[in-house]
């Protein structure tokens, strides 16, 4: 109970805080609960079948194969691949990082993860779709094509940047976490 | 539409890998729901935290934000906009679509699209869980000054 309490704290606190929202202006208060409501009932609505398809990838995928296609030595098909993953997703992009986690922790190479996350955010197939029908092909395109190497240069010059040490407290973290 | 297609393709890869094997399906599913119960309460502040935000920025506030400003001050305050808010796609594209037509900028609006997808200051906690601290920064950061990078091209291509 207590862990569960700790755990939860964080969460505890802030729906306090939209209490006091609601006691000092019900309007606003009202709105929020009714926007959390909203997106609580779409996240789970999302999130079962990815999370089952993380639990079975987990089991049935061995480090190995994992390691040949998004690893170290994986190369432009790596990066070609965490392109796919991420672009293929459905859901918000909170949801990726758990799936992150789980690649880093079958031994895939971090600017690969960096891209998965990058694709996921911003090149996600039904949401381009949404954007060209709103915005207009034109529109979606020019932003698609620019955002292909600002994804990858995001990606590579993170993986630069952090330290030896950075980058494998990351993997252990990731190792602990499932 | 695409939520049924991941439903399909989980539900019959659960069906093939408990076909073959049950004790690995049943590991898969409590896998699943131990990672799940493992992030639920970030999710959960993150959705608390949205809905507050969203409260007090709705679509209306944020055209008010943003549909007069132009300029450089403009972009930067509609990347920030962006970057603070978490705005799903299906609302964000015809709320732009709408501020494109009573008069807000393309680029402003390509500067808003971009940190609104790439840049999570509300998410930042999930993802500091994952990559820490300084790789957050560094992505987030990064994808923010690149956010102004698509607005120009935006803007040279629409010019």
């Amino acid at each position: 109970m207590k862990q569960l309490i700790r755990k939860y704290r964080i969460f505890i606190i802030l729906i306090v805080i939209n209490a006091l929202v609601y006691i000092f202006s019900p309007q606003i208060g009202q709105k929020s609960l009714n926007i959390t409501m909203d997106n609580v009932l779409y996240m789970l609505s999302v999130i079962p079948p990815i999370f089952i398809l993380l639990g079975l990838l987990d089991v049935w995928v061995p480090r190995e194969t994992m390691i040949r296609f998004l690893g170290e030595k994986s190369g432009a098909a790596g990066i070609i691949i965490a392109f796919f993953l991420g672009s293929a997703a459905a859901g918000p992009l909170y949801v990726a990082f758990p799936i992150a986690g789980l690649l880093l922790k079958k031994g895939s190479k971090l600017s690969n993860v960096l891209i998965f996350i990058g694709a996921w955010s911003t090149t996600k197939i039904p949401l381009l779709l949404f954007e060209a029908s709103s915005m207009g092909w034109d529109f979606m395109i020019t932003r698609f094509i620019v955002n292909i190497p600002g994804i990858l240069l995001i990606a590579f010059i993170t993986q630069k940047i952090l330290t030896k040490n950075e980058k494998e407290s990351i993997y252990e973290v990731a190792s602990s976490m499932q | 539409m695409f939520n049924v297609i991941i439903y399909i393709i989980a539900a019959v890869l659960l069906l093939v890998s408990f076909l073959k094997d049950r004790t690995k399906t049943k590991m898969a599913l409590k896998k699943a729901w131990k990672s799940f119960e493992n992030i639920l309460p970030q999710f959960l502040s993150i959705l608390i935290i949205i809905g507050l935000l969203l409260a007090v920025l709705d679509p209306e506030t944020i055209s008010g934000l943003i549909g007069h400003k132009s300029g450089w001050m403009g972009m930067v305050v509609t990347a920030v906009i962006g970057a603070i808010t978490l705005i799903p796609g299906f609302v964000a594209f015809p709320l732009a679509a709408a501020l494109l037509q009573s008069g807000a900028g393309i680029m402003q609006m390509a500067v808003f699209i971009s940190t609104l997808m790439m840049v999570g200051i509300v998410t930042m906690p999930v993802e500091i869980k994952y990559f820490g601290k300084r790789a957050t920064v560094l992505r987030n950061g990064m994808a923010f000054v690149f956010s102004f990078i698509v607005a120009v091209v935006i803007g040279v291509v629409f010019g």
